[in-house]
């Protein structure tokens, strides 16, 4: 069985990488070839980085200077006014502040649901094991908006409307979560039981001390992948909370620029960069994993 | 799987999984793992049970009753649906919807597929690494950020795409203020943010095509673009199913892209399914038609991929 790491294709293709010989010449010689398709994927690049780069550079100009042309993508002379004016027309720390309890929270508790059931599904025999499993995977294919008005009513009928509960409890059991995990302990051996309780160890706590502590790197990659996930939602929360105490980073900016107009584009822009400095953080110390997860049980 | 488990055990592999062999557990052991099981699992099955079975059952009853949250509900049989496919506001956003995956999953792959070619033949490791991290970077911004910001670069008057066509000679285009031109930036920012992972994926099978295939190739005296042609494209028709599923999948669900960059107009023109779902429930309080309308789109979902799947059976081609 491949462990969910394996399952990964970056890094590179060893077999490609090597290059292939049909098209590039042994020795080092300019060639058009390569020459065009190195611009291509240049300009790809800048058309993908260049939105984000303006983002950034005229978020660090004056209110009264953001609509400038032609445009700049580099910051060359930064002014924070504009960070100074999102903290006053915004309550943004109660924003990120309700954003990351919600997204820590989902993100804790997928790692640790999904952990156990991947376990039990890997490890534990039980009647139906198969069928359930099947159950688990099928609810992956049914869109969230199909499911909202009634886990809105849900919701109202256990009096958490407007809260943020109201968005963690309903993300925690994860069907992708659950397989991913499934998969990572079928790549441990099952000897490792035997040996604990070899030991007298009860179950659970094989579990707890030998198979969790081996099985990190996957718990890792299902709370990356529910952190960047959650962490940029927008339709949950657009139903989810009302009262703009309880709203989430995105959600305030959709409604700042909405009060704003096209009046000051640098302060909404301000609270977009800031909104993505966590998501920069995963992409810089987990984009390995974020990858391997999105394309995990995709093909192979 | 099932043959390398001792016989006496076939009851519980029932379902025949890919289990590692265990040891052999005692009457007791057994016993107790079973309530263990339920243990570990509790957490997952009873929130699934929760939030999505019982809400997907609850959906398809809901879709027979007519229901403002005030009142009592009142069962109406098939009204709902009679009411939400003459309605044209939900015609044309389920056309609007249509069109729309169309258009951006044939874009979104086709822009993945060759720069995902293009990546993968040789050069620097830097440079590769570069370009797979840039094409990869959108998707992990939030849609809703990203709709910010491409509405100002898409402004009429100051937006800085207009202002680079000025320079082409092009003449300000009326980006989100007509129809066809709301539509196209709709998909012009979903793809530019989605195009990253069909490229992880064909970037995924592109490597696992053996390069004795192509060496094979060339000796048969195929070069260049008749190489992908004839060796790149049929082998990497596993990867093309996939990716085509679910980038299709994932765009019959688009929400937030129109939301904030057109709420759904000028008129209808931008107004997709799921808008249509959120207005009828949210909005205007009708939870019946709006589970109508969430249970015709899942169908919708769920007759496109059984029909992707069955067409691959005659043109995936596999190893």
């Amino acid at each position: 069985m491949t462990t969910t790491t394996d399952h990964g294709l970056a890094g590179h293709s060893p077999r490609l990488s090597e290059g292939l010989p049909v098209t590039t010449p042994r020795r080092r010689r300019f060639s058009w070839t390569f020459a065009l398709r190195v611009g291509l994927l240049l300009i790809a690049a800048a058309l993908t980085l260049g939105p984000v780069l303006w983002t950034l550079s005229t978020s660090l100009r004056s209110p009264s200077e953001s609509f400038k042309l032609p445009p700049s993508f580099f910051p060359w002379n930064p002014d924070f006014t504009s960070y100074g004016e999102v903290f006053q027309q915004l309550n943004i720390f109660l924003l990120v502040l309700n954003s990351a309890l919600v997204t820590g929270l989902i993100a804790v508790g997928q790692m640790v649901s999904a952990a156990m059931a991947g376990y039990a599904f890997a490890h534990l025999k039980f009647r139906g094991r198969g069928a359930l499993f099947s159950i688990v995977l099928a609810t992956m294919m049914v869109p969230v908006q199909v499911t909202i008005v009634p886990v809105f009513m849900l919701i109202r009928g256990m009096g958490l409307s407007d809260t943020l509960l109201a968005l963690i409890l309903p993300a925690i059991p994860t069907a992708f979560g659950t397989f991913l995990m499934r998969q990572y302990f079928m790549g441990l051996p099952a000897e490792l039981a035997e040996a604990a309780s070899i030991d007298g160890a009860s179950p659970w706590r094989t579990f707890r001390s030998v198979y969790a502590p081996l099985a990190m790197p996957g718990m890792a990659i299902v709370g990356i992948l529910a952190f960047n996930f959650h962490w940029n939602e927008f339709f949950r929360p657009l139903i989810l909370t009302i009262s703009e105490q309880n709203f989430t980073l995105p959600l305030g900016l959709v409604s700042l620029q909405g009060n704003l107009g096209t009046g000051s584009i640098s302060v909404v822009l301000a609270g977009v960069v800031l909104s993505m400095i966590p998501a920069l953080v995963v992409f810089m110390f987990g984009q390995r994993a974020l990858q391997d997860g999105l394309t995990a049980g995709t093909g192979k | 799987m099932s043959t390398t488990t001792p016989p006496r055990e076939r009851p519980r592999q029932a379902a025949g999984q890919a289990v590692p062999a265990q040891h052999q557990p005692t009457a007791k052991s057994r016993h107790s793992q079973r309530w263990l099981a339920w243990i570990f699992l509790a957490p997952t099955i009873l929130g699934m049970g929760l939030f999505t079975l019982i809400p997907i059952v609850a959906s398809v009853v809901l879709a027979f009753f007519r229901w403002d949250i005030i009142s009592a509900p009142t069962f109406v049989g098939f009204d709902n649906f009679s009411e939400v496919v003459q309605d044209p506001t939900v015609r044309v956003s389920f056309l609007n919807t249509i069109v729309f995956v169309v258009v951006a999953v044939a874009f979104q792959l086709g822009l993945a597929l060759a720069l995902a070619i293009m990546v993968q033949e040789k050069m620097p490791a830097w440079l590769r690494v570069f370009f797979r991290s840039a094409f990869f970077f959108p998707l992990i911004l939030s849609a809703a950020s990203v709709s910010i910001f491409m509405r100002y670069l898409f402004n009429e008057q100051f937006g800085v795409v207009n202002w680079f066509l000025s320079l082409a000679g092009i003449p300000a285009v009326p980006w989100l203020t007509t129809p066809g031109g709301s539509a196209a930036v709709v998909i012009l920012v979903y793809v530019w943010q989605n195009f990253g992972f069909s490229f992880l994926l064909f970037i995924g099978g592109l490597a696992s095509i053996p390069v004795e295939t192509y060496e094979a190739a060339s000796i048969d005296g195929a070069t260049g673009w008749r190489k992908h042609l004839h060796v790149t494209l049929p082998l990497l028709s596993p990867t093309t199913l996939v990716a085509s599923v679910m980038a299709i999948i994932s765009a019959l669900q688009v929400f937030d892209q129109p939301y904030v960059l057109t709420r759904g107009g000028p008129g209808d023109s931008t107004r997709t399914a799921v808008m249509v779902i959120f207005e009828s429930a949210f909005q205007r309080l009708e939870f019946g038609q709006a589970s109508a309308i969430g249970v015709l789109l899942t169908l919708i979902i769920m007759a496109i991929t059984a029909a992707q799947f069955r067409l691959s059976k005659r043109f995936v081609f596999y190893q």
